[in-house]
């Protein structure tokens, strides 16, 4: 019974206690870019909570066999591997998707969320704890995304996933779908989310920056070291 | 010729700036702007590895993926040479200037995954440009990301010393500040189409 509290508790980790955008501030890229339409916000929660679980899987399937000292480049090829079949299904499947997406889907290979999760989580835990933690960190992902996409296309183009809300097509605030309103929303959610939490979400705290390609100069407690060090 | 490499230099650096417009290095962009010395110092070495991965990336793309009709390959190959490359970087700068390794080494291991390389490199390939347009073309993107990264550690110092109401301190407020200077680029939008038609 315990154990499966455990692996629910690691399933809902991802969702909300350490939700990868608001919580953990991880792959703010794809964030920002995806989310001026619900459905690109969508299919790109879907195609990182792809990847991630699959690499998540084989990460803890290998994690014995991988050497220490060249983890990293394992793991960035491993991910790319999966990005690539995910573009391919991508391309294939949903055409239109694909060309909305962009360039961003291929960079879900250098998003912060997979390498992340590789290094902190599979790398050290079973396959099954692994997968859920890939799944629940995925649907985190998308339900943050999507939420985020619904405010800026909602009130940004009148419109919900392309069906368009007659009674707001005069109150359109264009700015938000644009590139500014994303940082702007963001900036304005993290507030919220921090707010509601009374500051008292982990705030990156539970999260080793090791990863993380500007780790060594941000925020987080990690850095701070850092950053002492340097006075 | 000349004055299409001007456009597209001037574009990637004020049009479409990599940071401001399309979302990509946001990381560095928010953790690495504190002080004027780190974002000049991050710019530069964005700048410099951008240009060495596209006079790589390209020729593979053309002379090796293409030809052997092996075009899916090209993240998985791209994010490998471009590791390699930065690693390959900072050896040499260590063995033959420790004092350009003090100054800008030490933010190279930090671009390895910076995804505003790799869209670069990606970006060079599916717009079509030749060799030199590619170059040129990262010269303007990296220009961009350090005019960004220097705007934005010149607006983050005065936050510093203001007083942000509670929920919004850290990173609320540094993203709202982006998204001013996003909106200031967002008014050179049309600028350069104007001055070359």
């Amino acid at each position: 019974m315990s154990k499966n509290n455990n692996c629910m508790s690691v399933l809902t980790n991802g969702i909300i206690k350490e939700n990868p955008v608001f919580i953990l501030i991880l792959g703010t890229c794809p964030t920002l870019a995806t989310t001026n339409n619900v459905v690109g916000a969508f299919g790109m929660g879907i195609a990182a909570l792809a990847v991630l679980f699959c690499s998540n899987i084989l990460i803890s399937l290998l994690r014995h066999i991988i050497p220490d000292s060249v983890r990293i480049p394992c793991y960035i090829v491993i991910i790319a591997g999966f990005v690539t079949i995910v573009q391919m299904l991508v391309q294939a499947f949903f055409p239109e998707l694909y060309k909305m997406l962009g360039v961003y889907l291929a960079l879900i290979t250098v998003n912060c969320i997979i390498l992340g999760r590789a290094e902190m989580f599979a790398s050290k835990n079973s396959v099954i704890r692994s997968g859920l933690d890939g799944l629940g960190m995925g649907i985190g992902f998308t339900l943050a995304l999507t939420a985020m996409a619904t405010i800026r296309e909602v009130f940004g183009s009148a419109s919900f996933a392309g069906i368009s809300i007659p009674f707001l097509e005069n109150y359109k605030i264009e700015f938000l779908v644009k590139a500014p309103g994303g940082m702007l929303v963001y900036g304005l959610l993290i507030a919220l989310v921090y707010a509601l939490t009374h500051g008292k979400a982990p705030m990156k705290k539970s999260f080793s920056c090791a990863t993380c390609p500007s780790a060594a100069y941000c925020n987080t407690a990690a850095c701070k070291k850092e950053e002492e060090g340097d006075k | 010729m000349f004055k299409t490499l001007i456009v597209i230099l001037l574009s990637s650096v004020f049009v479409n700036n990599y940071v401001l417009s399309r979302f990509l290095g946001i990381c560095p962009f928010l953790g690495v702007s504190k002080k004027l010395n780190q974002a000049v110092g991050m710019g530069v070495s964005v700048t410099a590895v951008m240009l060495l991965a596209t006079a790589v990336t390209w020729p593979i793309q053309y002379l090796i993926l293409d030809r052997l009709g092996l075009g899916y390959m090209q993240s998985i190959v791209f994010i490998l040479v471009i590791a390699a490359l930065v690693q390959m970087l900072e050896t040499v700068i260590k063995k033959f200037s420790p004092a350009l390794h003090a100054g800008l080494g030490v933010y190279l291991p930090l671009i390895t995954t910076n995804c505003a390389v790799l869209g670069v490199a990606i970006n060079n390939i599916t717009d079509g440009y030749n060799f030199l347009e590619s170059m040129v073309s990262s010269l303007g993107c990296g220009l961009g990301f350090l005019l960004a990264m220097v705007l934005f550690s010149g607006l983050r110092s005065r936050i510093d010393e203001s007083e942000v109401p509670g929920p919004f301190k850290g990173l609320a407020v540094t993203l709202i500040a982006a998204s001013f200077i996003s909106l200031a680029f967002m008014g050179l939008a049309g600028i350069v189409d104007t001055i070359f038609k």
